[in-house]
């Protein structure tokens, strides 16, 4: 087994992102072409606020409406996959860096993971 | 106006932001709400949320290609992502309790900063004097690759920097911008980390920050799937393109123009805020 350092971390974090970018883009992508299609003749009103749907607030609802192929939701699922994608790049960082056993970095990362789980809560 | 008609005209105005965000350096996500609230008359909320998705696309896709060239330093990043994602936190909740014509006014005046900061390319230069005990003691000190082999570099004033990131964090969750340019200052200027490292090292550290806000944006429905579609997939094409076109190019006039139609943008949010339109 090659030893952890910080070059391979690099190399692994670059491809985590560039993957997640990619992958949330055709989700969204595709369930945008689908709502199109679908409620393209909708009005936008986008001039008042008003709150999205519950069912596209929260990763629950979401993941749940999205396997119904509501078109909305799989936008939604595609968003949601992109936010996850630097809270993944910080959960990897901290098994990285218990590997290369820095563990003031590892705490540095768990820290850092503590408060955007919190956030990703408040979503739920 | 149906959904058919404005999702097409949302993602060319967004991959025009993206675009020229990118080439200039301003990221698209500043240009994006402005452009949405004042052209299109759509809520700020709304525009805010779909602003701060696109940043976390753009951030992460270049973040991806500048570790990998060995520029960025993921210990200074991930040590500062304490204080950016708390300080988000901070901004996504205040962003609520605001009245939006002051979100409106707050986002004139940062703005202004960043049209400013980006006319300007002065920056300090690094100094390889001993740096900050603290800097030493979270093993901040780092290199990057020039053709004469690797150049190392110290880390100072670690506790102001620390502080000044949290300032950027709380305008990123409370703006839903990335705050490229107020992350750029606490290391370029506050704890004089080379230009290049303190760029790409900032840009690294946004898509965190925004994912901090991003999940009470969510909870609160401030990202709305019609809207967040385009401006995402614009942004994306457009920054994607921008940064493509930057090698070689030649961006002063560009930078210039650019920085002018931000200016006018600015002064016209103020405006806007401050007679109560948004």
């Amino acid at each position: 087994m090659t030893a952890w350092n910080d070059e391979r971390l690099e190399r692994i974090i670059s491809i985590m992102l560039r993957s997640g970018v990619l992958l949330s883009a055709a989700i969204v992508l595709s369930g945008g072409a689908f709502y199109l299609i679908r409620n393209g003749g909708e009005r936008a009103a986008f001039h008042a606020f008003q709150a999205a749907a519950p069912s596209y607030r929260s990763a629950h609802a979401i993941a749940i409406r999205a396997f119904q192929l509501d078109a909305g939701a799989i936008i939604q699922f595609g968003l949601l996959l992109l936010i996850l994608t630097p809270v993944a790049r910080v959960a990897f960082s901290i098994v990285a860096f218990v590997l290369e056993r820095d563990r003031t970095y590892a705490a540095i990362s768990l820290i850092v993971l503590s408060i955007l789980v919190y956030s990703l809560m408040s979503a739920r | 106006m149906t959904v058919l008609e404005l999702a097409p005209l949302v993602l060319l105005i967004s991959a025009v932001a993206g675009y020229l965000g990118a080439l200039t350096g301003l990221g698209g996500g500043v240009v994006i709400t402005p452009a949405l609230t004042l052209l299109l008359g759509i809520d700020i909320r709304y525009a805010i949320g779909a602003s701060l998705v696109s940043v976390i696309a753009t951030s992460s896709g270049a973040a991806a290609a500048y570790v990998k060239e060995g520029y960025s330093n993921i210990r200074i990043g991930m040590f500062l992502e304490i204080a950016t994602t708390a300080g988000a936190l901070t901004g996504a909740f205040l962003a609520s309790r605001i009245p939006t014509s002051a979100l409106a006014v707050i986002f004139g005046f940062v703005l202004l900063h960043a049209a400013w900061q980006s006319s300007r390319s002065v920056h300090t230069s690094s100094a390889t004097e001993s740096s900050d005990p603290l800097a030493t003691r979270l093993k901040l000190d780092g290199g990057y690759p020039t053709q004469d082999g690797p150049q190392r570099y110290h880390v100072h004033n670690v506790k102001t920097g620390f502080s000044l990131m949290f300032g950027a964090g709380a305008i990123s969750g409370l703006l839903g911008i990335g705050s490229g340019a107020l992350k750029v200052i606490a290391m370029d200027q506050a704890m004089r980390i080379p230009f290049k490292v303190s760029t790409t090292t900032s840009n690294f550290m946004i898509g965190v920050t925004a994912a901090a806000s991003a999940g009470i944006y969510l909870g609160r429905g401030y990202i709305h799937p019609v809207l967040a579609m385009p401006v995402m997939l614009g942004v994306l094409l457009g920054a994607t393109l921008g940064a493509r076109q930057l090698i070689g190019a030649r961006t002063r006039v560009l930078r210039i123009v650019f920085g002018l139609v931000v200016a006018a943008m600015a002064v016209e949010m103020i405006v806007s805020g401050i007679v109560g339109k948004i």
